[in-house]
């Protein structure tokens, strides 16, 4: 079987490297970086003076994980993770990057929970995660406390594996964080990533994803809150490089308050190899207050006809007054049944991981992040009457072939 | 007595082209421990009734007003009426992905008594609520009415109504789009709902299906944004036989 290379021909993204000189310092003009606010990303984007501070980081890792550290090019490493931008090659140099490597056939049952607590200076995390054939582990990062973060994870998902990557950002308000994930996924594998931003001034991370081998499912969900002044970019790239693989990607988001600015960019590359293959990408975002910014850009790019199906949805939009109706006419107040829709709005991409255990803590961030945003800006959550709905589906597959 | 009792009610509806005149002078008091049925052809302005009561956005009263139990609904907001003790079962029930029934109800509950309802018996309530309307013990785990079938929707508009048991129940086309059995079952909700004797139904319809199994009171005909005659069960028999035509001619 034909597996394409890993150097995406697309217009819409520059050639991966290794290199900080391929990756010069952004002006704002890059179809990458176009949505940025690059001077809040300056300290980001300039190479430190010297290695990077430490960062504290703590790991639970259960019997059958081996945890060690890998050197540049040593292992695994960078042979998933291709960095295509400046953020992620900084971070691709750190001299030992965090080595999770679970053996063939090994089940866990606990996650794996990676706690990085950022102690306000420049930091860099390189996490390799590499799962043998036919092993199941939930892997939960979250980053917390005060940085200036450039953080790669790079997953290799062996074959017939199932593994699910959990990144939360949960940082101080001033943090800034920036990267890229990848993964490849192997034959009959299945990958899922799991994306939560609610933290932080700023976030921009890519997440990227291609197979090696057919069969492979990757499913990446999102789940974001920008609240007055921050920005939070994810930017997703699937390559459906090999047949009869499936990619799911949903991402979901709510802006409030003045300033709050999200960017979700979607791309799908159907190469002309990937036959059978079927890909769906969605992005929602709830606009909750005047003053907010949603970017949302979902983009196909198709070389073979001969799939099972492709295809995108954006909808960008205020409160559903029949929603809200309905429920106020149980009884809650107007605040309560803003809070439940919000709640319900993120709880519909959780319920989709069929983990519980994982499912009930993603909660308990989405509930906590509520209770943090939602209940104190109560009072500036007043939508018009007749909110207008700015509403853009396409629930058909939307296809540009390209021969 | 806690009554609803409207008088000279006028409302509009509000669209993108501008407001238009529905109600046209509304005249109608439904006591507690009474059924009451409206009944009327399509376009009569049933439906708006409900929600210029209920107080959708999208319907504003212009003239008139509406009390129950003394207390004026129409300056009160949605959930203001509600905890005055209103209670709307609607012909299309909202889904809302990611808010389970339960969960849903509970807050509701919440918000209705001021207090949340007890953790040990709250689950055997809802369940309790939901097998008297024939739909089992997994509709509480899911989205509210996501996925339902229309019959299941109308089902479960009727499990509300028995857990949140407010004063005064409109119900608005509770009758549509359900097949002859689920007819019996809705009606029977209702009537257990009923049988407490100091509870108030407002019950709308264009169909005389639903009557057979719920005895109306009073019937009240609606055509053209008003009450045009009034009656008893008699009223609905009639109707059963000749249609609307009488009532309509000279206003279509």
């Amino acid at each position: 079987m034909e597996i394409a290379s890993q150097q995406v021909e697309s217009h819409l993204h520059p050639k991966p490297s290794f290199d900080v000189a391929d990756f010069p310092m952004p002006t704002g003009r890059e179809e990458v970086w176009r949505f940025a606010p690059l001077p809040r990303f300056a300290e980001l984007l300039t190479e430190p003076p010297t290695d990077f501070a430490d960062i504290q980081m703590t790991l639970q890792a259960p019997v059958g994980v081996t945890l060690s550290t890998l050197g540049v090019g040593v292992g695994v490493r960078g042979s998933v993770l291709l960095p295509v931008d400046r953020v992620s090659v900084l971070a691709a140099k750190v001299s030992q990057a965090r080595h999770i490597r679970i053996a063939d056939a090994v089940r866990l049952t606990e996650p794996i929970v990676i706690t990085v607590t950022g102690k306000g200076e420049r930091a860099a995390e390189h996490i390799v995660i590499e799962s043998g054939v036919a092993s199941e582990a939930i892997i939960v990062v979250e980053h917390r406390g005060s940085a200036v973060f450039c953080g790669n994870i790079e997953v290799v998902v062996k074959d017939a594996a199932k593994i699910t990557v959990v990144s939360v950002q949960d940082w101080a308000p001033d943090a800034l964080h920036g990267g890229m994930h990848a993964a490849a996924v192997g034959t009959d594998a299945q990958y899922r990533h799991v994306m939560m931003t609610f933290g932080g001034d700023a976030v921009r991370i890519q997440n990227s994803v291609y197979y090696t081998g057919s069969g492979g499912n990757a499913e990446l969900y999102g789940l974001y809150f920008a609240d007055a002044g921050q920005y939070q970019e994810h930017r997703l790239s699937v390559d459906q490089n090999a047949a009869h693989t499936t990619s799911y990607v949903d991402y979901r988001g709510a802006l409030q308050g003045k300033g709050a600015h999200t960017v979700w960019v979607g791309d799908v590359f159907i190469r002309r190899q990937a036959v059978g293959i079927s890909s769906y990408e969605a992005n929602k975002n709830l606009v909750l207050t005047d003053g907010c910014r949603a970017d949302s850009v979902p983009n196909l790019e198709i070389e073979t006809g001969n799939i099972k199906g492709a295809g995108h949805s954006s909808t960008t939009g205020r409160f559903d007054d029949n929603q809200l109706f309905y429920l106020m006419s149980r009884g809650l107040s107007s605040s309560e049944a803003k809070r439940l829709v919000i709640q319900g709005f993120f709880y519909d991409i959780i319920r989709r991981i069929g983990i519980a255990e994982l499912e009930e803590r993603l909660k308990t961030h989405v509930d906590a992040e509520l209770a943090k945003t939602i209940d104190r800006a109560e009072t500036s959550l007043c939508p018009p009457p007749l909110p207008e709905q700015l509403r853009h589906e396409a629930p058909q597959p939307q296809i540009e072939k390209q021969e | 007595m806690a009554d609803l009792i409207i008088r000279g009610l006028h409302a509009d509806v509000l669209t993108e082209e501008g407001s238009k005149p529905i109600l046209k002078g509304v005249d109608l008091t439904a006591k507690t421990g009474e059924i009451h049925a409206i009944m009327g052809p399509n376009g009569s302005g049933k439906s708006t009734l409900a929600y210029a009561i209920s107080g959708h956005p999208k319907y504003r009263i212009t003239a008139g007003s509406v009390t129950l139990d003394g207390v004026e609904l129409s300056t009160l907001s949605v959930d203001q009426r509600a905890k005055a003790g209103l209670f709307l079962g609607m012909q299309y029930p909202v889904e809302v992905p990611g808010v389970s029934m339960a969960n849903f109800l509970r807050t509701a509950k919440t918000a209705l008594d001021g207090v949340a309802p007890k953790v040990r018996s709250w689950p055997k309530e809802i369940n309790a609520a939901l097998e008297l309307v024939g739909l089992d013990a997994t509709f509480g785990a899911r989205s509210v009415n996501e996925g339902f079938s229309g019959g299941e929707k109308k089902r479960a508009e009727i499990a509300q109504l028995h857990i949140l048991n407010p004063m005064f129940a409109i119900l608005d086309e509770i009758d549509s789009g359900l097949d002859i059995d689920a007819v019996r079952e809705v009606a029977e909700g209702i009537n257990t709902y009923a049988a407490q004797g100091d509870r108030g139904v407002l019950l709308i319809t264009h169909y005389t299906r639903i009557l057979r199994y719920t005895k109306p009171d009073f019937v009240h005909v609606f055509v053209d944004g008003k009450v045009v005659q009034e009656g008893g069960q008699e009223l609905a028999d009639l109707l059963e036989v000749a249609g609307y035509e009488r009532f309509t001619r000279g206003h279509a």
